[in-house]
């Protein structure tokens, strides 16, 4: 090769390079035993609602302890990532909020401090802790990858007002009545139920729900996924055909990832909503508590043979501690510290959501219709999403298969069996 | 890379004719002076290879890794499988190798449309602003604008106009020209191609623009003059005085944009939200999602090298090509 050809050469590996130079960035831990950095969800309307939630407990358990905390409120798009790149740099936070569902996925990682008896023990205790909120917090036969932090459940919103003047004097109870209010409700630029079809977590969460009911899993016992089969076809068939079919969602709630369905239902432009403590939610966006009606996720009217009586997960946020912290007698008293009942209290009434521990839940501020609801479907009828390690690679990939199906359904496309299947058989082949 | 590229041939010339004498009458002054151009070098070469080559090299390695959420914090940890990852991903009969392909034919044809398109409007503009006016800099400066806005910003703004139900461009084409009945989706479907075209465009044009427009600073205004002489109009002006001159810069500019193009990956990322659309599923956010999203990084990168190849084949065919020709032009 002569100098010129290697010049050539050279210039192009290097003008070509970026490709696979990309790596993720990681916030450095705090390495004073004085200070803790701390990941939290967005649980409010917005992160600046969190930030003015959480910052007045932070500075309390400052007083307390003398340590202070770095506060950074995280979006749901990037949390799971900035979860992934922590754990691989092993720079980052102390202690983060994960989604409930995402506990096995990140226990594999190994980069979780371990909630074995001991260390429960120092965080206040197992036995305060609600034991269906504990049993989404890692796989089954593993000590706990984190501690549950708030729990939540599906719950079906309604408007009160649209209710009355289609004449419907209940909510539904079977999807087949979603179906048929929602076709009364959808007039005049306003729509029955509103879908947040471009998220695909939210996708993911209702795929499971609509799969227990048809009797279908994601995963056999063995942890390998069954995405394909036909109970599993029947059930998102079932939920992208309100779009498609049934027509009583509006087109354009294929493009929401944002929470844009929670804000129609708030600004009255959806009659139905499926949500997950969307109370507070609610009410910053100005619609007040007695203009909507809570009432548990439907069933099918005639459930075929092994469908289960699911109407929700167990959803909710679990907090958990980095292995890599340098400070983790302080990363657990603060773990402690946000679990405590008093913390329990004051922050679970603010997001609407119910506590995990059980010594805190008997504040009246919990016997609100809503907190009923939830608390109700939590103990009768919602399921954990399967704990297993590649949970969050199904809530990915199946999301987005429905993302795309609702993409079909919104611009004509016909929505129809074989379609359905042919999306969840990529999906599983991707699955390794 | 510029001054291989662009350097006229004298340049070349002089220090190899040079350099031999040169060299010997330097020699004997002792070993301190041979070791300051390394000296000097050392920096950009320990940057270099800190931001590029190494990188590169453990991108290459995790390829050949089985690096999913086990193995992601000790990487020691993680099996070795060879071509694995290579033989999964481009496993032509298999769904992931078939989506591989067609996110790559996308990428090729957004590729060549989008700096196509950015090259004409910025030759253009360039042409357009040559002479003197009164509020030529003011044009300047307006043309330069998207170019000189953040990305994000940029883009998240495109995705707001791009709304079916609550963005302007539809506020405009159905409610307010009433060009169309019913609101077509921009970031879905068929269209999400072209919006995501158009975006492209908007972004590189005005660096091609820039560039093109110092290019022409370049060229002697005796040659228009004696153009205009021999009696030649606009379009002969612009393909035998203009185009020619410009050669040089072109070949950076083209490559260059090319490769920005095909590699990009804040525009999909942002416009579409993470997971963009079948339509318009790019290379660099197929990859992403192969890799952050489903916890697979050996075939993630995998993916990666495959497409370092093609992109290098690429660029030194094309860089082989030009150079070539500029020799025979000399």
């Amino acid at each position: 090769m002569s100098r010129r050809h290697l010049g050539i050469f050279t210039a192009a590996v290097l003008a070509a390079a970026s490709l696979t130079a990309c790596g993720g960035s990681g916030d450095d831990s705090a390495a004073s035993p004085k200070t803790l950095t701390y990941w939290a969800s967005n649980q409010g309307a917005s992160l600046e609602v969190d930030k003015t939630t959480l910052q007045p407990e932070l500075d309390k358990f400052e007083k307390q302890s003398g340590i202070k905390v770095n506060l950074e409120v995280v979006p749901w798009s990037d949390l799971l990532n900035r979860l992934l790149a922590a754990a691989a740099s092993g720079k980052g936070p102390d202690v983060v909020n994960i989604g409930n569902t995402w506990s096995a996925s990140l226990q594999a990682t190994g980069a979780l401090v371990e909630f074995d008896d001991a260390t429960l023990q120092a965080v206040g205790g197992k036995d305060r802790i609600v034991p269906a909120a504990l049993a989404a917090a890692g796989a089954p036969g593993k000590p706990p990858a984190a501690v549950p932090l708030y729990s939540m459940a599906y719950s079906l919103y309604y408007n009160k007002k649209a209710f009355a003047d289609a004449g419907i004097t209940a909510p539904p109870t079977t999807w087949e009545q979603v179906s048929e209010y929602g076709k009364k409700l959808t007039k005049g630029g306003k729509w029955g139920l509103a879908i947040e079809g471009a998220n695909p977590s939210e996708n993911a969460h209702h795929a499971f729900t609509f799969s227990q009911q048809y009797g279908g899993e994601w995963f056999d016992s063995a942890g390998k996924p069954t995405f394909d089969t036909p109970q599993n076809v029947s059930a998102i068939k079932r939920y992208i055909d309100f779009m498609a079919a049934d027509k009583i969602t509006n087109p354009s709630n294929a493009e929401y990832a944002q929470n844009q369905s929670v804000s129609d239902f708030a600004n009255g432009k959806a009659a139905m909503l499926l949500w997950q403590s969307a109370g507070s939610n609610l009410k910053t966006q100005n619609m007040p508590a007695d203009a909507y009606g809570v009432a548990p996720v439907p069933f099918l009217a005639s459930p075929p043979a092994g469908g289960k009586k699911v109407n929700s997960m167990v959803a909710g946020i679990n907090m958990a501690v980095f292995k890599h912290t340098k400070n983790k007698d302080g990363a657990l008293s603060f773990v402690k510290f946000m679990t405590s009942d008093e913390e329990q209290t004051i922050l679970n009434k603010t997001y609407g959501s119910l506590p995990a521990v059980k010594t805190a839940a008997s504040d009246p501020a919990f016997s609100a219709p809503e907190q009923k609801s939830i608390q109700e479907t939590l103990v009768t009828t919602a399921a954990p999403l399967p704990q297993v390690p590649d949970e969050s690679t199904f809530e990915t990939l199946v999301g987005t298969a429905m993302k795309e199906l609702f993409a079909d359904a919104a611009s004509g496309k016909p929505v129809t069996e074989a379609s359905v299947k042919a999306k969840l058989t990529d999906a599983q082949q991707k699955m390794r | 890379m510029a001054t291989s590229t662009t350097a006229p041939d004298a340049d070349r010339r002089v220090p190899r004719a040079g350099s031999p004498a040169r060299g010997a009458a330097r020699r004997p002054r002792g070993p301190r002076r041979s070791l300051l151009p390394y000296l000097l070098l050392a920096p950009a070469i320990v940057l270099e290879l800190a931001v590029h080559v190494i990188p590169m090299v453990v991108g290459v390695w995790m390829s050949l890794l089985e690096l999913t959420q086990f193995h992601i914090r000790d990487w020691s940890t993680a099996p070795f499988v060879g071509l694995e990852n290579y033989r999964a991903t481009l496993d032509l009969n298999s769904a992931a190798g078939k989506e591989l392909l067609h996110s790559f034919w996308v990428t090729l044809i957004y590729s060549v449309l989008s700096v196509g398109f950015a090259w004409l409007l910025g030759i253009a503009a360039a042409v357009v602003l040559q002479k003197p006016f009164r509020g030529r800099a003011i044009l300047r400066a307006l043309f330069l604008t998207p170019y000189a806005l953040p990305v994000y910003t940029a883009v998240i703004t495109w995705s707001f106009l791009l709304q079916r139900d609550t963005g302007l461009v539809n506020h405009v084409l159905v409610d307010q020209l009433g060009l169309l009945n019913e609101r077509p989706f921009w970031l879905i479907g068929d269209n999400s191609f072209w919006s995501l075209l158009v975006v492209s465009v908007w972004r590189n044009w005005p660096f091609a623009f820039l560039c093109l427009m110092a290019g022409l600073q370049n060229v002697p205004g005796e040659l228009y003059e004696a153009a205009a002489i021999d009696g030649a109009g606009f379009w002969r002006r612009l393909r035998s005085v203009t185009l020619p001159m410009l050669r040089p810069v072109n070949l950076v500019l083209l490559l260059v944009l090319f490769l920005w193009t095909f590699n990009d990956f804040n525009t999909p990322y942002v416009l579409f939200g993470g997971s963009a659309p079948e339509q318009a599923d790019l290379i660099s956010i197929h990859i992403y999602r192969s890799s952050f999203k489903t916890w697979d990084f050996g075939s993630g990168s995998a993916m990666s090298v495959a497409l370092l190849l093609f992109l290098l084949v690429v660029s030194a065919a094309y860089l082989l090509i030009t150079n070539r020709r500029r020799d025979d032009h000399a």
